[in-house]
């Protein structure tokens, strides 16, 4: 790409190592809750008096889900978009800067009120468990903050279009777009409930609050939050990954048509995970099943175009016969090895996702750790594999340090505990789930039937995954701080995908965004207008609030 | 734009099964009536006594084979009508679900089986089930509601 820069100034670089410096304090934070969680619920260990089970289970669930994502997100995504359109100006970075701030002012404020006990609410905050007004104004923050950096990105994928008349977009920066779109469209949601109705009762200036339109408004953010994390996993695989396996990118329109149907498709669905709630209709529950379930198209073809990708290289190498490009693919290269392991685990996470979202089907495992052990598939080993994968060359470009063969081969080692470690916890959730195992509870031998004294095992399996997954987030932290401040000075290639020389120039389609924005929202007003209707007009009296832990 | 050949099978294959699946659920759903719980009752969810439903709390025969099953739950309890918190119900009958909340959020499952729902203050929610097998069954909470969470459960004992 013409316009790509090739080196960060330094004032950049510093922005996008802030981002990554919360990200991995969060990572080590949130998996070290994630590992008290299983040995608790194993038996193994009880919890001391002055910090409770859901205490450790509500800091793991924001710091990881919340922050590590968001902000990992916001450090590749502007990186790569300031890559590859030819930098930021000095207002573009400040306000991100300001998004920073923002956001992280946030984070303290939320993170403060959890470790006083103000607000063990865990990280879906469902009323009318109320928490301190404190943790409701941090969590509007993050939310604000994080539209300052959409604003960013959008203003500068258009200073690109201004200053580069007729010429195609760069990908990463249209991918960018689309992400912070969906993030934007959709956080509306959560922003509303918490500024609208959790802020003012919280502070009883209102004595209650309408609690299923509060959860309606979460979920309507609440799926659109997972694909905020997957679309940039996306975007690696699409634009980065060929670039790592010295291809070229399958094809640059059919990448762009994925990202618009995940624009489309991940908003108006939010009422398959209130699947078994009162209040809601049956016959707009299954319309936004039915909605969810066109996301299967865009991840066929993702499918479709990470194998053919990897089998044209392959085949440029030499490769024979049907899976011979396996043999050349770069298995000890560990920017390949982790994101391609995250992939393979797209199947039976994928899979699982469209059994929980299957209307009906959802009350066999509604609320049960297969859930628990569902998203761990998803976010804790697809995207967070895919971004350690980014981290092994992102943070040495942005250093100016070298990824060395031997922190190479620890980021191997890296990869193998955390699929050990993720089959074993993963398998035993989703096996214990379907025998009804509730998820987010702390150990309890319920009232001594044999249907639940079976789960024992379960659980002791899952602190086994969950023992092997601390020692692999401890390697990750060893990698990043040697990444960031040990590793030899040098110079590390920011990876970029390139588009065959033959292929046509994208539609022009694809930048229509009054187009896409506006099917968006029809698609979302098509799919909540009736039964928000209906929710608001036939609500009950009002719950007031409860803090119970 | 262009697609490859295979692509477009492999797009055909996916979108073909794609809508086959969608109408089996919808058919298993609205034809078959197995659709997820929903229940239009709404009440006060501080004076849930008072409502006719939840009048009388436990098993009551209504037919043949035919019975409610009335829960209150609180935190941390389910209210089955007595303090053993053990709930008799025949080996191969119809139960109706009635329950509700009288504060916060609560799950309702009942391991092991396909009668899992929310709960929601102000909201009653129903679910019909068959009990096939004989044996103990324990309800329990799947949606947290506080400290004592894990601790609130119920037996439910399907007799011969």
């Amino acid at each position: 790409m013409s316009t790509a820069i090739k080196r960060f100034p330094k004032n950049e670089s510093r922005l996008y190592m802030a981002y990554m410096y919360v990200a991995f304090i969060s990572l080590f934070i949130g998996a070290t809750m994630g590992l008290v969680q299983t040995l608790e619920r194993a038996g193994a260990i009880t919890m001391p008096s002055f910090i409770s089970y859901y205490q450790v289970l509500t800091v793991h669930g924001i710091i990881l889900a919340l922050v590590m994502t968001t902000f990992f997100i916001f450090g590749f995504m502007l990186s790569s978009q300031s890559k590859t359109t030819g930098g930021y100006n000095n207002t573009e970075r400040n306000l991100s800067w300001l998004s920073f701030v923002v956001m992280l002012a946030g984070v303290i404020m939320a993170s403060v009120m959890v470790f006083l006990n103000e607000a063990t609410v865990l990280f879906t905050f469902y009323a009318p468990l109320q928490a301190h007004v404190i943790f409701y104004i941090g969590m509007a923050l993050v939310i604000v903050g994080s539209w300052i950096n959409g604003f960013v990105i959008f203003k500068r994928h258009a200073r690109f279009r201004k200053e580069n008349p007729g010429e195609r977009t760069p990908l990463l920066s249209y991918m960018a777009v689309i992400t912070m779109l969906m993030w934007q469209i959709a956080s509306i949601g959560v922003a509303v409930t918490v500024v609208g109705q959790m802020i003012p009762w919280a502070l009883g200036w209102v004595d209650s609050i309408d609690v299923l339109l509060s959860r309606t408004l979460f979920w309507y953010f609440g799926h659109p939050l997972v694909y905020f994390w997957l679309l940039p996993a996306y975007m690696m695989w699409y634009a980065v990954m060929p670039k790592i396996i010295g291809g070229k990118i399958f094809s640059d329109s059919l990448a762009r048509f994925t990202f618009v149907l995940l624009l489309l498709f991940s908003i108006p669905v939010g009422f398959h995970h209130q699947l078994t709630e009162p209040g809601i209709p049956e016959f707009w529950k299954y319309i936004q099943v039915v909605l969810t379930m066109v996301v299967v198209v865009p991840s066929m073809m993702t499918a479709f175009s990470m194998f053919a990708t990897f089998e044209s290289r392959g085949r440029e190498l030499g490769a024979k016969g049907m899976f011979g490009w396996l043999k050349k693919m770069p298995w000890k290269d560990a920017r390949f090895l982790a994101p391609f392991v995250g992939m393979v685990f797209f199947i039976p996470g994928g899979a699982g996702g469209i059994i929980n979202a299957s209307n009906q089907m959802n009350q066999v495992v509604h609320n049960t750790i297969w859930v628990t052990g569902h998203f761990h598939l998803t976010v804790a080993t697809v995207v967070i594999l895919t971004f350690f994968g980014i981290t092994y060359w992102l943070i040495p470009h942005l250093t100016g340090r070298a990824f060395t063969p031997v922190m190479n081969r620890l980021a191997i080692v890296q990869t193998v505990l955390w699929t050990v470690g993720m089959t074993i916890m993963s398998t035993a959730m989703h096996w214990q789930g379907l025998l009804g195992g509730p998820r987010r509870s702390a150990y309890s031998d319920y009232l001594g039937n044999a249907d639940t004294a079976a789960w024992g095992s379960y659980q002791v399996a899952q602190a086994v995954g969950g023992s092997i997954l601390f020692v692999g987030m401890i390697v990750m932290i060893i990698i990043f701080i040697n990444l960031a401040f040990f590793a030899p000075k040098g110079e590390t290639e920011y990876p970029l995908g390139e588009v065959h020389s033959l292929e046509a120039p994208a539609p022009k389609v694809f930048e229509n965004w009054p187009l896409w924005i506006g099917l968006t929202l029809a698609l979302v007003l098509f799919a909540y207008t009736i039964p928000l209707i209906d929710i608001i007009q036939s609500k009950p009296p009002g719950a007031q609030g409860f803090k119970l832990w | 734009m262009n697609m490859h050949k295979y692509e477009k099978w492999w797009m055909l294959f996916g979108s073909g099964t794609l809508l086959i699946f969608l109408i089996v659920v919808g058919v298993s759903a609205f034809y078959m009536g197995s659709t997820p719980p929903y229940c239009a009752t709404t009440l006060d969810p501080e004076n849930v006594r008072e409502h006719d439903s939840f009048q009388e709390l436990g098993l009551k025969q209504l037919d043949d084979n035919e019975y409610s099953l009335t829960i209150l739950a609180s935190a941390f309890d389910y209210d089955v009508g007595n303090p053993e918190k053990v709930i008799e119900i025949p080996k191969g009958a119809s139960v109706s679900i009635y329950a509700t909340t009288t504060d916060v959020i609560h799950g309702f499952e009942i391991a092991g089986t396909n009668a899992n729902m929310m709960l929601e203050p102000g909201y009653v929610s129903t679910n019909r089930y068959t009990f096939k097998n004989a044996g103990e069954y324990t309800l329990l909470c799947n949606e947290y509601c506080g400290v004592g969470h894990h601790l609130m459960a119920a037996t439910i004992k399907v007799v011969e």
